[in-house]
């Protein structure tokens, strides 16, 4: 019993990290009709920058900033105006091949200019265990659970409660319509760019700790977020919120109970069961096209 | 590319097909191989071509495909049963299996085919890699055999070269064939406009599962072959990347062209190998020209020679206008 509070915690904090990341990932396909298939990779890049301003002398916190920062400037800015802008009336698809692209010529790039081994990454939340009612927890799925938890509550306050985040939304939901009443459509586009580059950088610097910097590292997560996405639903930012939880929490139950070769394929009969009876994810709405 | 005439057209093919006969006759082992592993790449991707290009669907599974063939050929060569057995499982496996995975898909929406997709190419490479007893699990099954084809034996590089071009050849007369034929034509009714298809009395679901479950068997082509070239298989080269690279060399080609995947897969194989003295950067070089390419033309290389061609067509035809109407205001 106790072993299955254990696979819970550690579960929802994992998902936790996921459900982050597929937030950031829905919002770049509500705003922008971009499917970031380099989503991994961008999760792990902003460890390896914080790595390289740590090994030029930096204390681990100015690290962390100059790696939001950095972070924010490529993955956000850079990304949105060198090519998601030039591809994007080009439809769909050949911005996901774009970035699928992107995807490898980041990994190449860490591997080459970093290294091709994995990097230990030290915790912002301190290691070891405290009891809670008669029961030891990891200090470090505490934590990360915490500061995904208020990264959470506070992107729905900022959606939901602010008017930037109304615009924003607008924006998402009929761009013509918000540039009519005087929306900045381009700019809250921007803003969700940042977002994301913000969130990767934090999902970063929580799972880094814990699975170590690795250029390979990417691809497991950004599977992940993806799938989480999907299973929440594609088009709405609490859907990947449960989505990236429950993937999380199934993920390492089924670790413990189905076999440790097969965990992988859990979240993905999952994933296929939820589109056979619920296509559009869990808190999803069903998608209109009209003719 | 209807601009060329017919004659010109064939003088060209025949040009193509005999370089890729004659120029490799001297190459080493090492470029024989990777020529040979163009033509493999090319099958797969004419599959997802198909797929992709002419009936519009995503899959992200084309790599997995190509997985259960090479294996399929892989256990069954080995057990010493002849390879034309194993092509004709793994198409018929493909098939089944692209069938059963597209049916539940695309009765939903378009997009969730690439999901399911998603997550059967990753299925089956746990399959490949876990189940010991039949795929030999991260040990992979060497020494697999190289056939006989008419009674000659296709071991040294060059007859197997000449064995991967010859099963090119079959393949594309075929999907040539398939897409000028009522089905093809279908394919691409509904890729242009699925709800004017299906009033048009076309069953778009079938036929859209059609085109998914031919391209996944000519992905199973694409791994009978890949097998014996290769001669060793294990899990890792079928993982979903190799589904994402298919799908790229599809839309570098050109998606939706013919000759599409014959010049996408000539990218994805022979530019990684021309960049190979940049040593660690090529990689990167790769991903670099491949976004470059994809902004300056997203329809792929062909599409910048669709564009070209169409329009030195347009102004052709302008002109014989200009000089057709000045001529009848001459009198």
């Amino acid at each position: 019993m106790s072993n299955l509070f254990d696979l819970l915690v550690a579960g929802l904090a994992t998902g936790a990290i996921y459900a982050i990341v597929a937030v950031g990932f829905t919002l770049l396909w509500q705003t922008s009709q971009t499917i970031n298939f380099a989503q991994g990779e961008f999760v792990m890049l902003p460890a390896f920058l914080m790595l390289a301003a740590m090994q030029a002398g930096a204390p681990f916190w100015l690290a962390i900033l100059i790696g939001i920062l950095l972070s924010m400037l490529l993955l956000g800015l850079g990304f949105k105006l060198l090519l998601v802008d030039p591809m994007l009336r080009h439809g769909v698809l050949p911005l996901a091949i774009a970035t699928m692209a992107l995807a490898i010529g980041i990994k190449e790039a860490v591997k080459q200019f970093f290294s091709a081994e994995a990097s230990p990454f030290p915790s912002i939340v301190p290691t070891g265990d405290v009891s809670i009612f008669g029961r030891a927890v990891s200090l470090q799925s505490l934590g990360v659970l915490t500061l995904a938890i208020l990264a959470v509550i506070g992107l729905t306050a900022l959606l939901n409660r602010t008017s930037i985040g109304h615009q924003m939304q607008a924006a998402a939901q009929n761009p013509t319509a918000a540039r009519i009443i005087g929306v900045p459509v381009e700019r809250m586009i921007l803003l969700t760019f940042l977002i994301n580059a913000f969130l990767v950088a934090l999902a970063s610097l929580l799972i880094t700790p814990i699975y170590l910097a690795k250029f390979s590292s990417g691809e497991v997560l950004g599977q992940a977020a993806f799938i989480a996405a999907i299973v929440g639903g594609f088009n709405q930012v609490r859907g990947a919120i449960a989505g990236g939880l429950l993937i999380g929490v199934v993920d390492n139950l089924a670790a413990a109970y189905v076999s440790t070769q097969y965990r992988a394929a859990v979240p993905l009969i999952l994933l296929i069961v939820i589109i056979l009876f619920r296509p559009q994810g869990i808190l999803g709405r069903p998608e209109e096209r009209t003719v | 590319m209807t601009c060329f005439p017919r004659s010109l057209r064939i003088a060209l093919g025949i040009i193509a097909v005999a370089g890729l006969i004659v120029v490799p006759m001297n190459f080493n082992r090492y470029g024989l191989f990777i020529l040979s592993q163009w033509a493999v790449m090319t099958i797969a991707a004419m599959g997802l071509n198909l797929t992709l290009g002419y009936a519009g669907q995503v899959s992200l599974a084309q790599g997995a495909f190509v997985g259960i063939g090479a294996y399929a050929a892989a256990i069954m060569t080995s057990q010493g049963l002849p390879l034309i057995a194993a092509l004709g499982v793994a198409i018929v496996l493909c098939f089944t299996i692209g069938w059963l995975l597209g049916y539940p898909a695309l009765r939903v929406q378009h997009h969730y085919l690439a999901f399911v997709t998603l997550a059967f190419s990753t299925l089956a490479f746990l399959v490949f890699r876990n189940e010991d007893w039949l795929t030999k699990g991260i040990y992979g099954i060497s020494n697999i055999p190289r056939p006989n084809i008419l009674g000659f034996p296709t071991n040294r590089p060059l007859p197997f070269y000449y064995l991967c071009l010859g099963s090119l050849g079959i393949v594309s007369l075929a999907v040539w064939w398939l897409i000028r034929s009522p089905w093809g034509r279908a394919f691409v009714a509904l890729r242009e406009n699925p709800i004017r298809a299906l009033s048009l009395g076309i069953d778009t679901r079938r036929y859209t599962l059609m085109a998914f479950a031919i391209g996944s068997a000519l992905g199973g082509v694409a791994g009978a072959l890949y097998a014996p070239l290769t001669q060793y298989i294990d899990p890792v080269p079928f993982h979903l990347s190799l589904s994402l690279d298919l799908l790229m060399m599809v839309i570098i080609g050109g998606a939706g062209f013919f000759f599409g995947p014959f010049v996408g897969a000539m990218i994805a194989v022979l530019l990684p190998e021309w960049l190979r003295f940049t040593q660690g950067y090529y990689l990167m070089l790769y991903a670099v020209a491949v976004i470059l390419l994809l902004i300056y033309s997203p329809t792929g290389i062909l599409g910048i020679l669709d564009r070209f061609l169409a329009e030195r067509r347009t102004k052709i035809a302008s002109a014989r206008r200009a000089a057709k109407s000045s001529l009848e205001a001459a009198p």
